[in-house]
């Protein structure tokens, strides 16, 4: 016989067994979710979840679809966090100081009380990518939020009203378009493609006998 | 831990002979012995999972029984009447699903000039493009070639892609990447620029780009970063039910259903564009599923009733590498990347069974033989599986490899309490792509006028089994060129009057085929009650 332990969905009681995941655990109890579910992967971001155990003052923050029921945990699902996202053209903007300031100045209210970083469904270091972000290092901001999912539970507990995966986006784009180095080899291939230069090999690909293209795919070289 | 005795047993003999297996390069299979392990483990071949469709563009061909049901299950608006007079929304390009294809169709088709919109059924970005962790293919290295990545696909796909659009595809693949590294995406590169590329089941040459392990996530954020940016009107958490049409025979709107409220829209359109994605959700002859939440075959549903040819609809790929262990994950996907890194498959008595890089079909059915016939498959508590070695990751690349490239595998494993730099993880086939779907020419148009079709609605693009990194980059191309096409298009159109008579007649067409059926489709999401008796009674 399975273990069961006791839940609180958004403050009302049902038992469940103990090992599923919170989400498992809510569709158990019965409900059919729409919000609040996405990729069921933990890539999403749809099922942020806070939650105490009771007896315990500490406030827990998840992925209702990564985590596992306890005995007595309240749960409140969040499946919505008014994110500010401002709106820019990323053909005009440029990778400076100043977009962050034009954009998203909040960030210069941090108080420095960490409560991102300690709520980070993900784990990371989520006050210290404001940081860079403010000193206008999209490089190190993209890098060390690159595992974010955009759930904004860090949002929801900040005092200075950042919205921290937005400035995070902001940053992962400047990075991917103006600051990361540009891959030679890409544009020379898109260029000889765009000149034709494959377009008689493919073409001759097409029209082959099968019999010929098995032979072809049965003996060619594979790289180490 | 709850590991069984034969686990931590099995787990002692893959640790004893890691270091053997890290340095063995496996032989490949040859032609003959990969179409004989198809035929007898591949699920695609087991007959009594499948049968004939009674009616309908497809009728007489075969199809899984789950589809088939949906096929030919009733309109959601059977019996409804839907006032057509004066559409909620009236708009150029109607996108049907906001993944990586509907929103790469809402970039290009508002680069035309177009009026788009986009209706999804969750929330822009729920879909499985999300969730493709591994990497996206193009040939844009010096030893490779559009035309070597063509015969790796084609040949891979058991020579059933269509010619036009797999050579659309590799050719279009580099210019993808570049289109995605200009808004943004920020790929894995060299401090010199150059990609850093890997293989995949089944490439000859290394041209895997990636993100990390978060590869779809990166472009599925970032294309929607963009949407956001450019005000394109998304409508979230609206399904369309129906497609409409003209009274000329051509796709002309869709009916919504709010999902919350089930309030019904009416969306008018020059053009649509299903982008509606897969089928995991189906769980097809009972497999887990490595899929997002809404993946219901909506799009063959829409698309069928509508009048529009499939193609290879009987084509599933399972991936070889599904979590068997823990039952909190069970299904979920573990990217081919650990095995491009150099982790290998290993059976219970801790022996390399298969080359790690086998194409997906030839792996999951080489795994699923391991684990039936020959007995060599890991017992959990409630299923089995074989090994898949991480911990050699490292062996070969050195410390540090697993965090730096498969940060997410790192994390989904150490959630419950397994560090996969220490240990192996333990991984059965889960359903994983819909290799079949509707069929379209080369410009993205099904066999109904203004209907496209994008992304992994789509059949033929790929054959009958798709190379790892192939659907991202068929999400991008193909999701481009159908905002393209449907948008330039669009200028020509005059809506007629429209009309839901191809719907009506779909019901005429069932009841004469004598189908019975207290079904609706399409699904739009699955019910799950995890083994709750008070539920399981009823009819879900």
């Amino acid at each position: 016989m399975e273990q069961m332990v006791n839940v609180f969905l958004a403050g009302k009681k049902y038992e469940v067994p103990s090992n599923l995941t919170i989400m498992g655990a809510v569709e158990y109890a019965g409900y059919q979710l729409i919000r609040g579910c996405g990729c069921r992967n933990g890539f999403c971001g749809a099922c942020a979840t806070i939650y105490r155990v009771k007896g315990d003052p500490e406030l827990h923050a998840c992925l209702a679809c990564q985590t596992k029921v306890e005995d007595n945990m309240y749960i409140a699902m969040l499946p919505f966090f008014p994110l500010e996202k401002k709106l820019y053209d990323i053909e005009k903007i440029k990778p400076t100081e100043q977009i962050m300031m034009q954009l998203y100045p909040e960030i210069y209210s941090c108080i420095g009380c960490n409560a991102c970083t300690k709520s980070c469904t993900q784990g990371l270091n989520v006050m210290q990518y404001i940081a860079y972000a403010q000193r206008g290092e999209y490089e190190k901001c993209a890098e060390e939020s690159f595992d974010c999912v955009m759930c904004g539970v860090c949002s929801s507990r900040c005092p200075a009203g950042i919205s921290h995966p937005q400035v995070a986006m902001l940053a992962r784009r400047l990075n991917g378009k103006y600051i990361a180095p540009k891959s030679q080899h890409l544009e020379d291939r898109v260029e000889q493609i765009s000149r034709g230069d494959f377009k008689e090999l493919i073409e001759s690909l097409m029209n082959k006998p099968l019999e010929e293209l098995k032979e072809l795919y049965n003996t060619r070289e594979i790289e180490k | 831990m709850g590991y069984t005795q034969e686990m931590t047993e099995s787990i002692n003999k893959v640790e004893a002979a890691r270091a053997a297996n890290t340095a063995l390069e496996p032989r490949r299979m040859t032609a003959e012995e990969k179409d004989k392990l198809l035929e007898e483990y591949h699920p695609d071949y087991k007959s009594k999972e499948f049968e004939l469709l009674k009616m309908g563009p497809n009728k007489g061909e075969k199809v899984p029984h789950e589809l088939a049901a949906v096929l030919q299950a009733h309109s959601r608006i059977s019996g409804k009447s839907i006032d057509l007079s004066n559409p909620d929304y009236d708009v150029d390009v109607l996108i049907i699903g906001g993944g990586g294809a509907g929103t790469s169709a809402a970039i290009e088709a508002d680069n035309n000039g177009a009026k788009v919109m986009i209706a999804t059924k969750l929330r822009m970005g729920d879909a499985n493009t999300m969730m493709a962790e591994g990497g996206i293919q193009a040939a844009d290295k010096p030893n490779d070639s559009p035309a070597i990545h063509y015969v790796d696909a084609f040949g891979g796909g058991h020579f059933a892609a269509k010619p036009e659009l797999l050579s659309k595809l590799v050719c279009e693949a580099p210019e993808a990447i570049q289109w995605l590294n200009n808004l943004g995406v920020e790929f894995d590169k060299s401090s010199d620029g150059t990609m850093i590329t890997t293989h995949g089941g089944g490439t000859s040459r290394k041209r895997m780009h990636a993100a990390k392990d978060y590869s779809g996530a990166e472009i599925m954020r970032t294309l929607r970063d963009e949407v956001l940016n450019r005000n394109i009107p998304v409508v979230d958490f609206t399904a369309a039910i129906e497609i409409i049409k003209d009274d000329k025979g051509a796709a002309a709107g869709a009916v919504l259903l709010n999902m919350e409220t089930k309030e019904i829209l009416v969306a008018r359109a020059k053009t649509v564009i299903i982008a509606t994605g897969g089928a995991g959700r189906m769980h097809y002859q009972g497999f887990p599923t490595s899929n997002h939440y809404g993946a219901t075959a909506d799009g063959l549903v829409l698309a069928y009733r509508a009048g529009a040819k499939l193609l290879y609809p009987d084509s599933l790929q399972y991936h070889p590498t599904g979590a068997a262990y823990p039952e909190q994950i069970f299904g979920a996907l573990v990217t081919e990347k650990v095995r491009s890194l150099g982790a290998k498959l290993v059976n219970v008595n801790g022996e390399v069974f298969m080359h790690p890089l086998e194409t997906r079909d030839v792996a999951a059915a080489s795994i699923i033989r391991e684990c039936s016939s020959r007995g060599n498959g890991v017992h959990t508590a409630d299923g089995i599986g074989v090994w898949l070695d991480t911990p050699m990751i490292e062996l070969k690349n050195g410390e540090g490899t697993i965090e730096k490239r498969i940060p997410a595998m790192m994390r989904m494993f150490a959630k419950y309490g397994i560090d996969i730099r220490k240990e192996p993880i333990l991984v059965y086939p889960t359903l994983h792509y819909q290799n079949g779907g509707v069929d379209i020419s080369a410009d993205g148009m099904s066999g109904v006028e203004n209907l496209f079709v994008a992304g992994e609605a789509v059949g033929g693009i790929h054959g009958r089994n798709r190379l790892m990194g192939n659907s991202l980059l068929d999400v991008i191309v193909f999701g481009r060129n159908a905002g393209k096409h449907a948008s330039a298009k669009s200028k020509d159109v005059n809506v007629g009057k429209l009309t839901l008579d191809h719907v009506s007649a779909f019901e005429k067409e069932l009841a004469e085929a004598g189908i019975e059926t207290e079904l609706v489709s399409p699904k739009l999401l699955p019910v799950y009650t995890h083994g709750n008796p008070r539920f399981e009674a009823k009819n879900f």
